[in-house]
C-alpha cells in the first residue's frame, strides 16, 4: 500500500485511475467533478500519458472510444447533464465490446438541476441509459477509500468483460476530503495483450471495431453474445455489503453516500432497541437480487432510502417480491437526508 | 496475330490495400474512385500494417470492409474525435477519418473544428456531395442554393436554410492545421490532382507535421437525379463555382 493522503473523492478516483494504468483521459469541465479533471490535467502529462480537455462530452466519450479501440486503459468523467450527453457513445462502447471507465459524480436534476449531491441517475446508469439492449457494470462507492478501490476494480472488470464500467458516485462523495491509502500503481506492461485491438494489421488479418450489421440475423447474434456476457457478469460480479443484519427485523436498503449515513442510523436505532440492519448494494448493475431476496425472508420491512424519487426502490421491490414491506423514503433536488430524518422514518416502520 | 507477353509491363492494377469486397456505392458515385486512391496511397507509402481507418455513418459506413488495414466504425459526426483518441493512444499508427458532408460539416461540426484546432496529427478525407445520400437525399449543410432535395423540394431557400457552408475555409482560418485543400474527381486531371493531395495529407502525418484535410467534391447521381456524365459536368461547371478547387493552406 502507498502512503496515507488526504484527498477529495474526485481526486481519489483520478489518482486510482492513474494507478490502474489509465493511459488516456478525456473530459469536459462540469461541477461537481472539476477536481477529477484538474488532477488528471496536472498528473497525466507528467507521466507521459494523454489528457485532453475535450470540446464537449460527445467528443470526450468518442475519444474514449478511439483510445479503447487501440487497447489502452481509458476513462472519462462528468456529472449528470454531461453523462446524458455521453449516452450515445456509451451505447457504442457496449455494442462494440470496448472496455472503458466512465465516472458520474451525480448532481440534482432533471435539466440543469443544481450542483448538490443526488442519486437521480440510477435508472440511466443501471438500465442502459442509451439506445439498444445493453448494460454496463455500475459500481457505487460510499467512501473515498472505497471509491479508489472500485476505480481500480472498474478497469479490471472493463478489460475482463470488454464492457464499459461506470463509477456512480455523487457530489458529496466527490467533494469530501478523507484520509486514503491507495494501492501501488500496477505494472501496465503486465496487462494481457488485447488481440482484438486496432493496433495495426501486422502479421494478422485486419481488426475491426464496430457495433453495426445490416443483416438482422447477424445483429441478433451480436446481441446474444452481449446477453451471454451479461449473464456471466450477473453470476460472478454481484457485490454488496450487509451491516447488522443477523438479528435485524427491519433493513435499510441504500447505496453510496446514503448508505454511509444509514450506518449512523443503524447505531442510533440499535441504541433505542430497534433491530435495524443495512443492505448496501456495491454493484448497482448487476443488482444483488438474490442476497436481498434471502434477507427479505427474515425481516418485516425493507426501507429503501435514496436521494431520488425512488429509482433503486424498483430493484429492491423486485428482489423482495412481497416477502416484506417495502416502504420508501427519498430526498430530491440535492437535499441530503440527515440521520435524524432517516431514523424517524425507521421508527414509523419499527414494531 | 499472337501477342507476346514477355515485354509487357503492368502499369495499372488493384491496390494491394484494397480488399476483394464489392463496393456498395451506386453507379457513377465518386466514393469508389476515392476509396481506390486512398488504398493506392497506403500502398505507395507502405503503411498498411500501421494504418487505422475511421469509417463514418452514411454511404461510406462500410469503409471498414474495403481496406486491408484495421478500422473503426464511428458514430455519426464523431470520426475526428475517435481519430484523436486512436492517435493519442498510439502515435505510431497512421489514422485517417473518412467523413461525408453531413457527418463532418453538420452533426460533427464541433469535433471537426476542434480536432483541426488542436492540430491533431491525423488525415481527414471530407467527401462533399451536397446531399445526404444514404438516408434518401435530404439537404446537406453543403447543398447549393436552389438545390432540390427531399427536404427542400422547392430548392434550398437561403432565407429558410442558410447557404452552403464552406467548411474547409473555416478550418483554414485556424492556426494549427498544416494542409487544407479542396479537390475533385470529375475528370482525369482532377483525379491525378486529388491523388497527389491525398498522398501529401498522409505524408504530412507520417512526417509528424500535423493536421491535414482533403475535401473532395463528389457526385451523387442517384440523389441528384442525374446521369453520371451529367453529374460530372455539374461538379465541373456549377459546384466548383461555390466550392473553388485548390489549396487553402499548405504549411507543410
Amino acid at each position: 500500500m502507498g502512503k496515507r493522503m488526504l484527498l477529495r473523492g474526485n481526486e481519489v478516483i483520478a489518482e486510482a485511475a492513474i494507478r490502474a494504468g489509465c493511459q488516456c483521459y478525456f473530459a469536459y469541465p462540469i461541477t461537481p467533478q472539476a477536481e477529477l479533471l484538474e488532477h488528471m490535467a496536472k498528473n497525466m502529462p507528467r507521466l507521459g500519458r494523454t489528457f485532453i480537455q475535450a470540446e464537449s462530452e460527445l467528443a470526450a466519450i468518442n475519444m474514449v472510444y478511439g483510445a479503447a479501440s487501440v487497447g489502452v486503459r481509458t476513462m472519462t468523467s462528468s456529472s449528470s447533464p454531461g453523462i446524458s450527453l455521453k449516452q450515445e457513445g456509451i451505447s457504442y462502447l457496449a455494442g462494440s465490446n470496448l472496455p472503458a471507465v466512465i465516472v458520474n459524480i451525480v448532481r440534482g436534476g432533471p435539466g440543469l438541476g443544481d450542483i448538490a449531491p443526488a442519486q437521480c441517475d440510477y435508472f440511466q446508469a443501471t438500465k442502459g441509459g442509451g439506445h439498444g439492449d445493453y448494460h454496463m457494470i455500475v459500481l457505487a462507492p460510499s467512501t473515498a477509500p472505497e471509491a479508489g478501490e472500485l476505480t481500480m476494480l472498474a478497469f479490471d472488470l472493463a478489460d475482463q468483460y470488454r464492457t464499459p464500467v461506470m463509477i456512480l458516485a455523487d457530489g458529496m462523495l466527490g467533494q469530501m476530503m478523507e484520509p486514503v491509502e491507495l494501492p501501488e500503481p500496477i505494472d501496465i506492461a503486465s496487462l494481457p495483450v488485447k488481440e482484438w485491438a486496432t493496433t495495426g494489421a501486422k502479421g494478422r488479418d485486419p481488426n475491426v471495431i464496430l457495433s453495426f450489421d445490416l443483416d438482422p440475423e447477424v445483429l441478433k447474434k451480436m446481441n446474444l453474445a452481449l446477453q451471454k456476457r451479461y449473464r456471466q457478469i450477473e453470476a460472478k460480479e454481484v457485490r454488496y455489503e450487509e451491516a447488522a443484519t443477523e438479528d435485524a427485523d427491519i433493513l435499510i436498503a441504500a447505496y453510496g453516500t446514503v448508505a454511509r449515513i444509514a450506518k449512523s442510523v443503524v447505531r442510533m436505532a440499535r441504541a433505542e432497541g430497534i433491530k435495524l440492519g443495512l443492505f448496501r448494494p456495491i454493484t448497482l448493475w448487476p443488482f444483488p437480487y438474490q442476497p436481498l431476496k434471502e434477507l427479505a425472508g427474515r425481516v418485516k420491512t425493507v426501507l429503501t432510502v435514496e436521494m431520488s424519487a425512488g429509482q433503486m426502490w424498483e430493484d429492491v421491490r423486485l428482489a423482495v417480491a412481497e416477502r416484506a414491506n417495502t416502504p420508501f423514503y427519498g430526498e430530491m433536488g440535492g437535499v441530503v437526508p440527515t440521520p435524524r430524518r432517516i431514523l424517524s422514518e425507521v421508527r414509523k416502520h419499527a414494531s | 496475330m499472337p501477342v507476346s507477353t514477355e515485354k509487357m509491363v503492368k502499369v495499372f492494377g488493384r491496390p494491394a490495400s484494397l480488399t476483394e469486397a464489392r463496393f456498395t456505392y451506386c453507379p457513377g458515385c465518386h466514393h469508389g474512385i476515392l476509396t481506390r486512391i486512398i488504398a493506392q496511397t497506403i500502398d505507395e507509402l507502405g503503411i498498411v500494417e500501421r494504418t487505422v481507418g475511421i469509417a463514418p455513418v452514411g454511404c461510406a459506413v462500410f469503409a471498414y470492409l474495403w481496406y486491408r488495414c484495421d478500422a473503426i466504425q464511428a458514430s455519426h459526426g464523431r470520426a475526428s474525435a475517435v481519430a484523436t483518441g486512436v492517435k493519442r493512444a498510439n502515435p505510431n499508427l497512421i489514422v485517417f477519418a473518412y467523413q461525408g458532408d453531413g457527418d463532418f460539416a453538420s452533426i460533427g461540426t464541433a469535433e471537426s473544428i476542434h480536432a483541426a484546432n488542436r492540430g491533431e496529427n491525423i488525415t481527414v478525407i471530407f467527401v462533399n456531395n451536397q446531399v445526404y445520400g444514404m438516408t434518401g437525399g435530404e439537404m446537406a449543410p453543403t447543398s447549393l442554393v436552389g438545390q432540390k432535395t427531399t427536404t427542400t423540394p422547392d430548392g434550398r431557400d437561403p432565407a429558410l436554410f442558410g447557404y452552403p457552408i464552406r467548411f474547409s475555409e473555416m478550418i483554414a482560418q485556424l492556426d494549427a492545421p498544416v494542409y487544407v485543400t479542396r479537390q475533385a474527381l470529375y475528370d482525369t486531371k482532377r483525379i491525378m490532382d486529388a491523388t497527389k493531395a491525398i498522398k501529401k495529407a498522409f505524408t504530412n502525418q507520417l512526417e509528424g507535421k500535423g493536421y491535414s484535410l482533403v475535401e473532395v467534391l463528389a457526385t451523387c447521381p442517384t440523389n441528384w437525379r442525374m446521369k453520371p456524365t451529367e453529374a460530372n459536368k455539374h461538379v465541373a461547371e456549377v459546384v466548383t463555382k461555390v466550392f473553388p478547387l485548390g489549396d487553402l493552406i499548405d504549411r507543410g
